[in-house]
């Protein structure tokens, strides 16, 4: 009897350590733990720890192997004091939520990061504020991760001392969703990376990139805000990135642009809006890429192509109020335009079936100028400008011949 | 010299073509402010207007004036006053009244629509300054053309031919002088040019003020780091000091030496 009710005891001992998962609290005073280190060194594999209101000073918060759930409330700031990194992470199915880290250290040679993730599988990132974060999110080699609803901004003094707030590198199938990056280098930055989702973004205000992608293929961003950066979205050396319904805004400088393709294939660029920006969009050796449905309103240049690239197609966008629309180096290359709404059309289309009936040639006499010579761009809205620019128009001699869009809409394209 | 002047001004204050042309600029101001809500795009429309209407009107007004108030320059002349006050006295005259209709035209619509709160006020302050440089400029270089040339048709085939010049051909072979020597670097010789014609320099001025001018690019960028500083500001309006004056002397010169 006496044997058996020990054997209770010890089972149900058991059940309570092992096979409930317990949650460890840690708060700042009073309690079992103070220290979110010592709770996770204390912790079980699926575990979760609670995180009180308070401020706790520890750096290099170091999670080895444990598949632990963290979370925090209102009021739960990790201050790692310009030490080191925030967390450091090595785990499967883990979750970090609704906690504050701010000051992680500046150094020029280590990429120290508020949360560093390396070989993580299965994790979430949600509800995170990131105060002056060198690096916000750095996350490596990892995969199938949910990075959402965070609010990560640095100090935004130089693009040298800030980091980028969400970083992938080599990572693959991770969404990143309803995040707010500011002040930093790159809002996002991608490196190695395939079959990531970028979604309901707003970065805007960083140094150098909205978001940044580089050698990493098969992605997809959409109904993103890329506005005040540096320039918007840089895209190099990538295949089949689909992007669309982002709006790119403001990204207003003298060497600023709203996207920049740099050796692109097999892209699709739909139903985005390019507002404000020096540069609507750069193509710079990019081939096999659909333009549609796009919005380019108000910009300086909506699309300059530097050369290099075949097969692009743009159909159905609008054109509206653009400074310039289109400049062009090279040959037409079987890039088309076809089908576009140009606020600048000064055709007809008498036999009403919505087209123009005179090719409209987006390419300028004074864009083909500037192109060749730069320096002519001071004669900006010069008189004598609108006359060559007219005359060009009547009879064109130097822009390209074949490159018109042929069928220009009368009116502008609902998407 | 004040007498005329006064003389001169409300003559002029008084006549159809000053509200003419002050209704003119009225008129374009409020379309521009009141329809289009973006004060840097209505300073660009307006700037447009301004480097083409303010040169052209500047010299046909003032040629225009010369010869029709010739009778009463001389009837002036019969008189014990120097020579220098009648005709510095005339400019100054018009000179005046048109920066006057240029000034109000302008900047009642803007008081009223309220940019002294806005930011934008200084790109608007430049815009008045080169508008009413301009009319001096135009006008003193008018006076100069009439003086040298009895022949009425002849002085104002040359007012419209020095507008033309400086308005359009100029800008012409400077971007001829910038294709044909593309392959040397050619930034000091675009500031130089511009330098050299009242009418692009008041656009660079205004220009360089404006959000367009990213768009300018590297040029852009010499053009800001000279006229950005206090150095390039002073040497700019000096230019334009110099474009009134250099005319106006030759204007004096000219009348004493006349035979009337």
């Amino acid at each position: 009897m006496k044997f058996s009710l020990f054997i209770f005891c010890f089972i149900s001992a058991l059940n309570y350590a092992y096979a409930q998962n317990r949650t460890i609290e840690v708060c700042a005073k009073d309690c079992e733990f103070s220290s979110v280190q010592k709770a996770i060194d204390q912790a079980q594999s699926g575990d979760s720890i609670f995180i009180q209101k308070g401020i706790y000073k520890e750096h290099n918060i170091f999670i080895n192997k444990k598949s632990l759930h963290l979370y925090g409330e209102e009021g739960s700031v990790i201050d790692s004091k310009h030490k080191g990194y925030g967390f450091k992470v090595e785990a499967t199915d883990f979750s970090i939520t609704d906690l504050t880290i701010k000051n992680i250290e500046v150094s020029y040679t280590s990429d120290y990061a508020a949360i560093y993730l390396f070989r993580c599988f299965d994790f979430k990132l949600k509800n995170i504020t990131l105060r002056n974060a060198f690096f916000g999110f750095l996350i490596e080699k990892s995969r199938n991760g949910l990075v959402l609803q965070n609010d990560i901004s640095g100090t935004g003094d130089s693009e040298a001392s800030s980091g980028n707030a969400i970083h992938l590198w080599d990572s693959e199938e991770i969404e990143v969703r309803d995040n707010h990056v500011y002040n930093m280098r790159d809002g996002i930055y991608i490196e190695f990376g395939s079959n990531n989702i970028f979604e309901n973004n707003d970065s805007h205000d960083n140094m150098r990139y909205g978001l940044h992608f580089m050698f990493s293929n098969d992605n997809r961003y959409s109904n993103n805000i890329f506005r005040n950066n540096s320039a918007g979205v840089a895209v190099m050396f990538s295949k089949r990135i689909v992007m669309n319904n982002n709006v790119f805004k403001k990204n207003w400088g003298t060497a600023s642009y709203g996207l920049l393709l740099k050796e692109i294939n097999d892209a699709e660029i739909y139903n985005n809006t390019f507002e404000d920006n020096t540069v609507g969009i750069t193509a710079d050796g990019s081939t096999r890429i659909t333009y549609r449905e796009n919005d380019f309103i108000n910009n300086g240049y909506a699309v300059i192509f530097i050369g290099g690239s075949y097969e692009n197609n743009f159909m159905k966008n609008n054109f509206l109020y653009n400074n310039f629309d289109l400049s062009y180096s090279g040959g037409l290359n079987d890039n088309s335009f076809d089908n576009n709404f140009w606020s600048d059309y000064t055709g007809y289309d008498l036999d009403k079936d919505g087209y123009g009936d005179v090719p409209y040639r987006p390419v300028k006499l004074f864009s083909y100028l500037v192109n060749n010579t730069p320096e002519s761009i001071i004669l900006l809205r010069s008189l004598f400008i609108d006359i060559i620019n007219f005359s060009e128009k009547v009879t064109p001699i130097f822009t390209p011949e074949n490159l018109t869009d042929q069928n220009p809409l009368m009116r502008k394209v609902q998407w | 010299m004040l007498k005329i002047l006064k003389y001169s001004f409300f003559d002029l204050v008084r006549s159809r073509w000053s509200y003419v042309y002050f209704l003119f600029y009225l008129l374009l101001s409020s379309v521009l402010l009141f329809l289009n809500n973006n004060i840097s795009n209505a300073i660009i429309t307006l700037l447009n207007v301004v480097i083409v209407l303010v040169p052209l009107i500047g010299t046909i007004f003032g040629v225009m004036y010369y010869y029709d108030s010739q009778e009463f320059t001389q009837l002036l002349l019969a008189q014990p006053i120097k020579r220098k006050s009648i005709f510095m006295g005339q400019f100054l005259g018009v000179a005046t009244s048109l920066s006057l209709s240029v000034l109000l035209g302008l900047g009642i619509p803007f008081a009223l629509y309220g940019l002294f709160q806005s930011n934008v006020i200084f790109d608007f302050l430049i815009l008045i300054v080169v508008a009413v440089f301009l009319s001096f400029i135009f006008s003193a270089l008018a006076f100069n053309i009439a003086l040298s040339n009895t022949n009425k048709i002849k002085g104002f085939g040359y007012a419209i031919l020095l507008w033309l010049f400086l308005a359009v051909i100029y800008d012409g072979a400077f971007l001829i002088a910038l294709i044909y020597f593309q392959e040397y670097p050619l930034d000091k010789f675009t500031l130089i040019a511009t330098l050299f014609n009242p009418i692009d320099l008041s656009r660079i001025l205004i220009l360089l003020k404006l959000d367009i001018s990213a768009l300018l690019g590297y040029t852009g960028a010499i053009f800001k780091d000279f006229f950005g500083t206090l150095f390039g500001s002073l040497v700019s309006f000096g230019v334009l000091v110099i474009w009134v004056v250099l005319p106006l002397w030759r204007m004096v010169r000219q009348a004493k030496r006349k035979d009337f």
